[in-house]
């Protein structure tokens, strides 16, 4: 055979395309012209800036020291102008398309810095408690979006983290108030959350039903069982039952004594390390295990794990399940954690938060991870701006992480996709 | 390793899809399974890998009875399978998806990628296939594709490889490698099952001839056997193989395609200026191996996917910006390639599905107001002019077969006065008898004057339908030839070769199936 | 052409018409029979969870070596007390039934709404946030405009469905747009309108004069809906039920109906077929959400009266499961708004005799859809039903789709 016959080895994969194609000139123009608005934005709010000097809080509680002073209208105006350039660098297709993201992520930054800076301006901002505390929001955020990254890694989509999220605050609560154990109340909600998930992988993988249909009605169905309880049991008797003690903080030694991190990384709750632990290990064994491999497998092309001898559905029944330990544990913040006593409907929406965190971390870990600290922020700012008074009303602030999340499916998921089989039951004959 | 199946039993349903059917494989032999599509060979195939159960029957392997209920057991009798639809998972790298299900792991189940980098250089080496396996299963080829499947079985040490319907995919030229891979396999004691419904490979390739038809072995028959013995045998009558048509009366151009370009979604160019015309009264056939562009330049010509840059006019009509909608307004008739995701909704009845374009206008729709009298009356008309086999116009199209769901598709389309009619795939998985009809109804099309443009992956389409034929090769379209242009000589040219080259290589380097 | 041509066997399965033949029932009697299984097994499930609940069959469970007959009795009668109130509740007499009704009411506007999204293909989680968008401009119109007799109720209704339908339009367009995942979009749009409706209570254009708690002034008279006699039933009912003979009429009737539904069915073939799948999407969520924007208009002109921030309570889930038992079918809607009306009417009467939670009713309403939605497991307990195909098969996509 001739030389000039050699086929498939050279019919390599066509090269990218030179010129634009139409669907990314629109996308480019969408977000772009997105990213202007917000870059405008920020620039009017740097030049709508009071004079005088805003101020940060470094260490938390301590009024006298350590903090730092800005002349608030300057900085605010070189972020925003800043922020307009990357916008406008986007726009012009002035940086390689493999960079564009960060463009968005200068813009980001910069807006944040912009916005602190007019909210802070003549006033004292509580720096480290705004971290403190956005670290606090998102615990459960990543949590339950953990949770959702190996469901629908697998294949399964679950809608149903808020549902987990309740029945694990409410078994943290009972069990913590009437053992006086966190531990024993941190396995407990992780149990109810695996016995939550089951449900979700019993109906979805082996009756086929419909997994976002799925999802509502198991939300409606853990508020409705968690509220009866409630009334019935709890509400009754809530000394014993429903009275516990929130978790303490526990200080690492020497991290913890880093300066400005150490306090806001490493004097947290157990909970909050166990979530630090649970990204690492999720992203490890998602991409480098075995299990992973074949989770991931289940999730884009059943089949052809099926093809090559994994068990489909037994692959999805473990990644679910494990979720449901994640999902548990986020559940149990926010009575164990946070709040110290189970009351109707606590989770409001959170766990709608976590599936946006999912969503707009592209399905991965370390995604999930930045957006749900992203709300966690947005959240954070909401009761700290209450409480230094800006004219933004708190509602407004609430409604950020949900309108970042519309923002973020319209203009920038529209490229990613989830993982290929996700939502799909896996029927042989 | 010595196989037998013995009462092979499977229906679905009402339906017998496997009925009886015995089967002997030898150690070393290569057994082509023949029948029509629809024949029931995947059926079988899939039940002796185990992804589907028999209903009753056995397997014997070298003497004993076993039980094969899941792929794996398939697995550890050693019986390897590459599937006409491949199953690889897009987004893994080759030596993930080699490893898959297989994995070599470090202590804690953390993956070795280095076991399995090595592998896939190793088996790859040994049969010549130069597979990365760090690639991304998506970026490469299909003919590519196709090598990891095969590597993919030879990692779990196949006795039995089962290919099915492995040519596809393929220009001539790669079907010649695939065979010395075979021989060479054969020669190890590797038994092949080859599953093809194309008569000319199997005589080229088989030691031994099974042929199935309706659910049922009918005979055995030797690769010296003719083309149109082995047609009989498989459909159950005479067929004519070749369509009847006059030479074409070429008239006006009516489409015309300057400078076309698409983009994929993936920031890929998969049409690159693209020039080309049609005039009324012929028959124009693009040829090309699967993914080079075909699909997308049927899409951009019917506004499903936008272009970015070119020009498509329909008699002297622009029709570059328009929609979907006003293109089949302005005379366009068409077919899609994947006629179960594009061409009817399955959940909707025959009637409604034959009315699918054409339900706004009168005497269909009314305004508002849907004549659903209206409909049911077109819907009969037309299950008699085009001889769609259903039981009633209100089922859902999805219990029909094949065949006369693209009956029903075709119906449809030419049910309003089409100056162009472009059929993408036309009997891709249709039973002979309604690609006789299929075939038939598009070149009294062609008759009557309109225009045809064809895509079709099967040079025998390509030969008996087409009065000229374009080679497309990575979006760009190589050359446009007579439609007695020789086989091999189009294989080459849809490998990227130019055609004057073509010619010189072609007539120095025959292959296997041109010259049968 | 020969006649004797092989038909290729199809291999798919049977269409929903064939197995129902098989049965040798139509496909909405079984549908009947497995949605009246599903609600027996889920009023087992409450049974279980009334006698868990009980004080009495807790004080006899201490002795139930002695005397374990007392525990099955008191078990017996917790469970006989709770259901028979909550029947009584609902359908004992005429002021029960009109209750009824009046919960059924928004139930069937917003089950509509989920039902109409649902055959173009479309999951509509937002009828919450469609039915406070309503609620808010219909309330706004109702207290803030003064108008004659009639032509203020007209108005108050319309701005209710203008203001559902923007925020189902919204989604429909960054669907049609974008591709944004109308999922996602309506959870988030729900969120977006509760704290929309609380911020705006706190506004002065919002807020009654004198209070400090988020409620506003009280609709017009001219703005209520009419209510029959001394009972809590209104008109909206009736125009609940002329809405959905409007969505039968769209659906079976008409040309855009047929577009819905081939979009809904099969996105890709009706994109061939030169139908604008985004058009459709929008058309789609813009009546959906004009329907819930009648919920929310029923709520607060029909039986609320000032908008408050809990003026959807939870209608707008409670819609889905409406028409997820419905089946996505005008008529099913209705019947599910019916019985879920019932149910929260019945159920508030069961609080009060028998101090079993209301809460009992929304798990209730959870498993009757889950076993509706998972035919294969109620059949699993009852053997003789026949088969049929499930509710979600059609819909059965994920994010991509």
């Amino acid at each position: 055979m001739s030389e000039s016959i050699k086929t498939a080895e050279t019919r390599l994969a066509p090269a990218p395309a030179s010129i634009e194609g139409p669907a990314e000139r629109v996308r480019r123009l969408r977000v772009g012209g997105l990213m202007l608005v917000f870059a405008l934005i920020g620039l009017g709010l740097g030049i709508g800036t009071n004079g005088g000097k805003a101020t940060f809080q470094l260490v938390s509680g301590d009024l006298e020291n350590n903090l730092v002073g800005i002349p608030a209208q300057p900085v605010a105006i070189l972020l925003g102008a800043l922020g307009l350039l990357a916008a406008v660098a986007y726009v012009m297709r002035r940086v390689p398309t493999k960079y564009a993201g960060w463009l968005a992520a200068v813009l980001g930054v910069c807006f944040i810095g912009a916005f602190l800076c007019w909210a802070a301006a003549g006033k004292v901002f509580p720096l480290a408690n705004q971290f403190q505390g956005t670290l606090n929001f998102a615990t459960p955020l990543i949590l339950g979006a953990l949770a959702g990254v190996l469901c629908e890694r697998a294949g399964v989509i679950n809608i149903a983290i808020e549902g987990q999220f309740l029945v694990g605050a409410f078994t943290a609560a009972v069990v913590a108030s009437t053992t006086g154990s966190a531990v024993a109340a941190l396995i407990a909600a992780a149990l109810t959350g695996v016995l939550m998930a089951s449900l979700l992988a019993v109906f979805s993988i082996k009756y086929l039903v419909n997994q976002v249909v799925l999802g509502v009605v198991l939300v409606v169905f853990a508020s409705g069982i968690t509220g009866y309880l409630f009334d019935q049991f709890l509400q009754e008797d809530s000394a014993n039952l429903n009275t516990l003690d929130v978790l303490s903080a526990v200080k690492i030694p020497l991290l913890g004594d880093i300066p400005f991190f150490g306090p806001i990384l490493f004097q947290q709750t157990v909970l909050v390390y166990l979530t630090y632990i649970a990204v690492a290990l999720v992203t490890f064994v998602l991409f480098q295990t075995r299990w992973g491999l074949r989770v991931r497998a289940v999730g884009e092309h059943p089949k052809a794990a099926d093809t090559v001898g994994i068990k489909v559905k037994r692959v999805r029944y473990s990644a679910v399940l494990w979720a449901g330990v994640l999902a548990g544990l986020g559940g149990a913040f926010f009575t164990v954690g946070y709040a110290g006593s189970f009351s109707k409907g606590m989770t409001a929406g959170n766990g709608f938060i976590a599936l946006a965190a999912l969503i707009m971390g592209r399905w991965h870990p370390i995604g999930a991870m930045v957006a749900a600290l992203f709300f966690g922020f947005a959240t954070q700012l909401q009761s700290q701006l209450q409480i230094i008074q800006t004219p933004i009303p708190g509602e407004l602030l609430l409604m950020a992480p949900y309108l970042a999340t519309i923002i973020a499916v319209a203009g920038l998921v529209g490229r990613v996709r989830a993982p290929k089989a996700d939502g799909e039951p896996y029927v042989t004959e | 390793m010595h196989l037998e199946l013995s009462g092979l039993t499977k229906s679905f349903g009402s339906l017998v899809a496997n009925d009886q059917i015995d089967l002997v494989i030898s150690p070393g032999e290569i057994h082509c399974l023949l029948g029509e599509n629809g024949a029931g060979k995947s059926t079988l195939m899939n039940m002796l890998y185990g992804l589907l159960q028999p209903d009753s029957g056995e397997i014997v392997i070298d003497g004993e009875k076993v039980a094969i209920t899941s792929p794996s057991d398939a697995i550890k009798h050693r019986i390897g399978m590459v599937h006409q639809h491949f199953m690889l998972v897009p987004v893994f790298t080759v030596a993930e998806n080699i490893m898959l299900g297989r994995e070599n792991t470090h202590p804690g189940g953390v993956l070795d990628r280095k076991k399995a980098n090595a592998l896939v250089t190793e088996l790859s080496e040994r049969y010549g296939f130069e597979v990365n396996p760090e690639a991304m299963v998506e970026d490469i080829p299909v003919g590519v594709q196709q090598r990891v499947e095969i590597i993919k079985a030879l990692t779990n040490d196949a006795r039995v490889l089962i290919l099915d319907e492995p040519t596809a995919v393929l220009t001539p030229a790669e079907i010649d490698e695939l065979i010395a891979v075979m021989r060479q396999l054969k020669e190890n004691g590797t038994s092949i099952v080859f599953i093809t419904h194309k008569l000319k490979e199997v005589k080229a390739i088989a030691d031994k001839i099974t042929v199935i038809r309706r659910g049922k072995v009918v005979g055995q028959a030797e690769p010296s056997a003719s083309e149109e013995e082995l047609a009989e045998l498989m459909v159950g009558r005479a067929v004519d193989l070749v369509v009847d048509k006059e030479p074409a009366q070429p008239g006006e151009p009516v489409l015309r395609i300057e400078g076309l370009t698409v983009i994929d979604e993936r920031g890929f160019t998969a049409v690159d200026g693209v020039d080309l015309e049609v005039r009324a009264g012929e028959i124009l056939a693009v040829a090309g191996v699967q993914g080079n562009g075909q699909t997308e330049l049927a899409e951009a010509l019917l506004g499903l996917t936008p272009i970015a840059a070119g020009r498509i006019s329909l008699d002297g009509k622009d029709l570059t910006g328009v929609t979907t909608r006003q293109r089949l307004d302005a005379g366009i008739g068409y077919i899609p390639e994947d006629r179960g995701h594009d061409g009817f909704v399955g959940s909707f009845s025959v009637a409604e599905n034959l009315v699918l374009d054409l339900f706004r206008r009168e005497p269909f729709g009314k305004g508002l107001r849907l004549r659903t009298d209206e409909i049911e009356k077109n819907a009969n008309e037309r299950i008699e002019e085009f001889d769609i086999r259903t039981q009633g116009a209100d089922l859902p199209v999805s219990s029909l077969s094949g065949g006369n769901q693209q009956k029903v598709v075709l119906a449809r389309e030419l049910s309003r006065p089409v100056k162009l009619l472009v059929a993408s795939q036309p009997t891709r998985g249709v039973d002979v008898g309604s690609i006789e009809f299929l075939h038939t109804r598009i070149v009294k099309e062609r008759d009557q004057g309109t225009a045809v443009l064809i895509v079709s992956t099967e040079l025998d389409e390509i030969a008996a339908l087409s009065d000229r034929v374009a080679v497309m090769y990575r979006g760009k379209v190589v050359g446009v030839v007579p439609s007695d242009t020789p086989r091999d000589e189009l294989g080459l040219m849809m490998a990227g070769v130019p055609r004057t080259e073509a010619h010189e290589v072609a007539i120095e380097n025959p292959t296997t199936l041109g010259t049968i | 052409m020969s006649t004797d041509t092989t038909t290729e066997p199809a291999q798919v399965p049977a269409g929903p018409g064939d197995q129902s033949r098989r049965s040798g029932l139509p496909s909405w009697a079984v549908q009947g029979l497995v949605s009246l299984s599903a609600i027996l097994l889920a009023l087992l499930v409450g049974a279980v969870l009334i006698i868990i609940g009980d004080d009495q069959v807790k004080a006899a469970l201490g002795y139930f070596g002695a005397a374990p007959m007392d525990t099955f009795s008191a078990a017996f009668s917790a469970v006989g007390n709770a259901y028979k109130a909550l029947a009584v509740g609902a359908l004992g007499g005429v002021t029960p039934i009109t209750e009824s009704l009046t919960a059924a009411t928004p139930l069937i506007c917003g089950g509509l709404a989920v039902s109409l999204a649902f055959r173009t293909g479309l999951f509509n989680i937002g009828a919450q946030g469609q039915l406070i968008v309503g609620a808010i401009l219909a309330a706004w119109v109702g207290f803030a405009w003064h108008l004659p007799p009639g032509i203020h109720l007209i108005a108050a209704i319309l701005a209710g469905l203008v203001g559902g339908a923007i925020w189902g339009g919204v989604v429909g367009l960054l669907k049609a747009r974008t591709g944004a995942h109308e999922v996602i979009v309506t959870i988030m749009l729900n969120y977006v309108a509760i704290y929309l409706l609380q911020w705006l209570l706190t506004t002065t254009t919002f807020k009654r004069p004198g209070r400090e708690d988020p409620i506003s002034p009280i609709v017009d008279a001219n703005a209520q809906y009419p209510q029959f006699g001394s009972t809590r039933l209104h008109v909206g009912f009736f125009l609940a039920l002329a809405a959905a003979a409007f969505v039968w009429w769209l659906l079976n009737r008409s040309t855009i109906g047929f577009e819905l539904r081939a979009v809904g069915a099969n996105a890709d073939a009706s994109r061939t077929a030169g139908m604008s799948v985004g058009r459709a999407y929008f058309i789609a969520m813009l009546v959906a959400g004009a329907l819930a924007g009648l919920a929310g208009s029923q709520q607060v002109l029909g039986t609320d009266l000032p908008l408050t921030d809990g003026v959807a309570a939870s209608v707008g889930f409670d819609s889905i499961t409406v028409a997820l038992l419905g089946r996505g079918t005008p008529l099913g809607t209705v019947l599910a708004g019916l019985l879920f009306g019932a149910l929260n009417a019945g159920g508030l009467q069961m609080q009060l005799q028998t101090q079993t939670p209301l809460t009992l009713t929304t798990v209730l309403q959870a498993v009757i859809v889950l076993f509706v939605a998972a035919p294969a497991l109620v059949r699993s307990v009852f053997r003789f039903l026949p088969k049929e195909r499930g509710v979600g098969a059609v819909l059965a996509k994920g994010w991509n789709g």
